[in-house]
């Protein structure tokens, strides 16, 4: 057990670093920053006053290495546009990405685990079939097309819900559904094909011999040994849905981190883009590894390896 | 001696295919009844039949199907699982396979007794240590909690049929028990089986295609060829005096030490299993029977030779020496 985690620690580690270089890199490859700080209008002198001001006239490597070693420490230098520390920036915005993330795996969750299992029960049967036909749409539907659907039917129309802006937990319901519709077909999937395979098993005959409940041999024996893909999958769509909430946020005007990016990315602030993407590329990681670490709890074999 | 599990007329079919066709076997009380024929011909589809555990598809009827004296056919799934694991249990021929990876040896004994028997968490896990015991399995507080891929193959069978003792059976059905199991393990599980049997007094229905087992251990034993039982009898008087030209086959083709000289051909039936067409009638071993005749594509009657012994053949007693005179 100690051995896995260790493995998979160094795993997650060496991808992080990896991902901080990148980072790195992309900027600094992306054209020349002094220039593009400067604005169109900006003269020669006034490049190279920014230039010496970033620290843009030192060598890569050294520039590299500095910058690492603050980014380690979680300084990201000051943002140009809010005038603000970017690491303060980008933490009073991540709880509401967080949270939107959150409620839309656990929207995603509870819709397709259900169906998923009920779908494998009746193998090819006329519910199988629609579960399967509702996953497909799911999968060919636009995220954000959807949003604007939700807003005028539960926004306008019932006026059940608000558009959009930040608040309280009404804020996210909409946003969260819109964000769990594209996790919903492939979890659903997955759950589907787990529970198929794992009830034709050799054990799950035994626990019908052994006379149990219909429900401890689907949930306990059966859907206990399909999770395991499952909650891979899971990890990587809520890495997906918080990558992706830079649509999602733009789309329902939620300050958190997405909606940051996007103001960014159009004023040119490079350390706040470059910070956001490393942030949201290391709880990629993180859920990786958390999902791996789950998956230890559920399959004692891996624990062992 | 009381039936306590009697089937008449077991018919099994998977979409158009029939698996059984009219099985019909009776299981005593304290009765070890072996089940025998070649891979295809139906034994595993009959026990899973008894239990209601056929795969998706399968499709079961009888004209008697009987546990302890109730009729067993018309129950729901609701209602035979709390037979199943309770009075009667089974266990299977893969032991690598029919554990749940995910749980304890411990947690997957202790759920049956509390399943059917409401019995607390300390009661459980003191019963699955007690028979662990009681199958040879020496230090069973550890074994209990490890997980089924840190225990052997033939572990995993004794741990099997522990977990099917726990509620104290009446009848245990072992569908070919040691044949994923290496011979030395083969043999300490079939004593083991022998000695729960004597001990316990239930009664086993035990499914093999292994004669030199149900030599060892049967009371009786059930041939069963192509969905049929063909022949049933007392061990000892099946082996003196086999009827039915497939079961004498069968037996050919076992040597005995002392009877089969060194360099004789050992013998085999000719031909396989055949797949046996919808609204087939006659004996189904008619095209692989050296003595079959026009009769044989009648409907074949039942005949008794001898005490407890039944053949399902159209052939007279003795019919063997009279051809070969």
């Amino acid at each position: 057990m100690l051995r896995f985690l260790l493995r998979r620690l160094a795993v997650a580690l060496l991808v992080a670093l990896t991902v901080l270089t990148l980072s790195f890199l992309l900027t600094r490859l992306s054209g020349d920053l002094a220039i593009s700080i400067a604005g169109p209008n900006a003269t020669q002198e006034d490049v190279d006053i920014i230039r010496r001001a970033y620290g843009l006239n030192r060598p890569l490597t050294q520039q590299y290495l500095d910058w690492l070693v603050r980014a380690v420490q979680g300084d990201f230098g000051d943002s140009f546009f809010f005038k603000d520390r970017v690491a303060k920036l980008i933490a009073s915005r991540l709880p509401i990405t967080m949270t939107l993330g959150l409620v839309g795996l656990a929207i995603a969750l509870v819709v397709s685990l259900p169906l998923g299992i009920i779908a494998a029960v009746r193998e090819n049967s006329w519910v199988d079939r629609s579960v399967m036909m509702v996953a497909l749409i799911g999968q060919a539907m636009p995220s954000f097309w959807l949003g604007l659907i939700l807003m005028v039917v539960l926004g306008l129309n019932l006026g059940w819900l608000p558009i959009s802006g930040t608040g309280g937990w009404e804020y996210y319901v909409m946003p969260g559904i819109v964000l769990a519709f594209s996790a919903i077909p492939s979890l659903m999937r997955l759950t589907r094909s787990g529970m198929i395979e794992a009830l034709s098993s050799d054990y799950i005959r035994t626990a019908r011999a052994k006379g149990l409940s219909r429900l401890s041999i689907l949930v306990k024996h059966g859907f206990r040994n399909a999770a395991i893909p499952v909650v891979s999958i899971a990890a990587v769509q809520l890495g997906f849905m918080l990558g992706g909430s830079i649509v999602i946020e733009s789309v329902f005007a939620m300050h958190g981190v997405g909606y940051l990016a996007w103001e960014s990315i159009g004023k040119n602030d490079f350390p706040v883009v470059q910070a956001v993407v490393l942030v949201l590329a290391l709880l990629y990681i993180a859920l990786t590894l958390l999902a791996d670490m789950l998956n230890a709890v559920l399959d004692p074999r891996l624990r062992s390896a | 001696m009381s039936a306590l599990l009697e089937v008449q007329g077991l018919r099994v079919t998977f979409g158009g295919t029939a698996a059984v066709r009219g099985a019909s076997l009776t299981v005593n009380k304290g009765e070890t009844h072996c089940l025998v024929g070649e891979s295809g011909c139906g034994k595993s589809v009959t026990s899973l039949a008894i239990m209601a555990l056929l795969a998706k598809g399968g499709r079961r009827e009888a004209d008697v199907l009987s546990f302890a004296g109730q009729d067993i056919r018309g129950l729901n799934e609701r209602q035979m699982s709390r037979l199943r694991g309770d009075r009667m249990a089974m266990i299977f021929q893969e032991p690598m396979t029919s554990l749940n990876p995910a749980y304890t040896v411990g947690s997957q004994m202790t759920e049956v007794l509390r399943r059917h028997r409401g019995a607390s968490r300390v009661q459980a896990v003191d019963r699955a240590a007690e028979l662990l015991g009681r199958v040879g399995i020496t230090a069973p507080g550890l074994r209990l909690g490890q997980f089924p891929h840190q225990l052997s193959g033939g572990l995993r069978q004794r741990v099997m049929i522990a977990m099917a003792l726990m509620c104290d059976p009446e009848l245990l059905i072992a569908d070919e028990p040691t044949t994923a199991l290496d011979v030395t393990v083969q043999a300490q599980i079939l004593r083991l089986l022998a000695g729960i049997q004597k001990d316990l007094g239930l009664g086993i229905l035990l499914i093999t295609h292994d004669l030199g087992v149900v030599a060892r251990i049967a009371d009786r034993v059930s041939v069963m060829y192509a969905g049929e039982v063909v022949e049933s009898a007392p061990t000892a008087a099946l082996f003196a005096d086999p009827q039915h030209p497939y079961t004498r086959g069968l037996l050919a083709c076992v040597p005995v030490p002392g009877k089969v000289k060194r360099g004789d051909p050992l013998g085999s039936i000719p031909g396989v299993v055949p797949r046996i067409p919808p609204g087939f009638r006659g004996c189904a071993f008619r095209d692989r029977c050296a003595y079959a005749h026009a009769e044989c594509a009648g409907t074949i009657p039942r005949r008794g030779a001898g005490a407890g012994h039944e053949v399902l053949c159209t052939l007279p007693p003795g019919y063997a020496s009279r051809v070969a005179a």
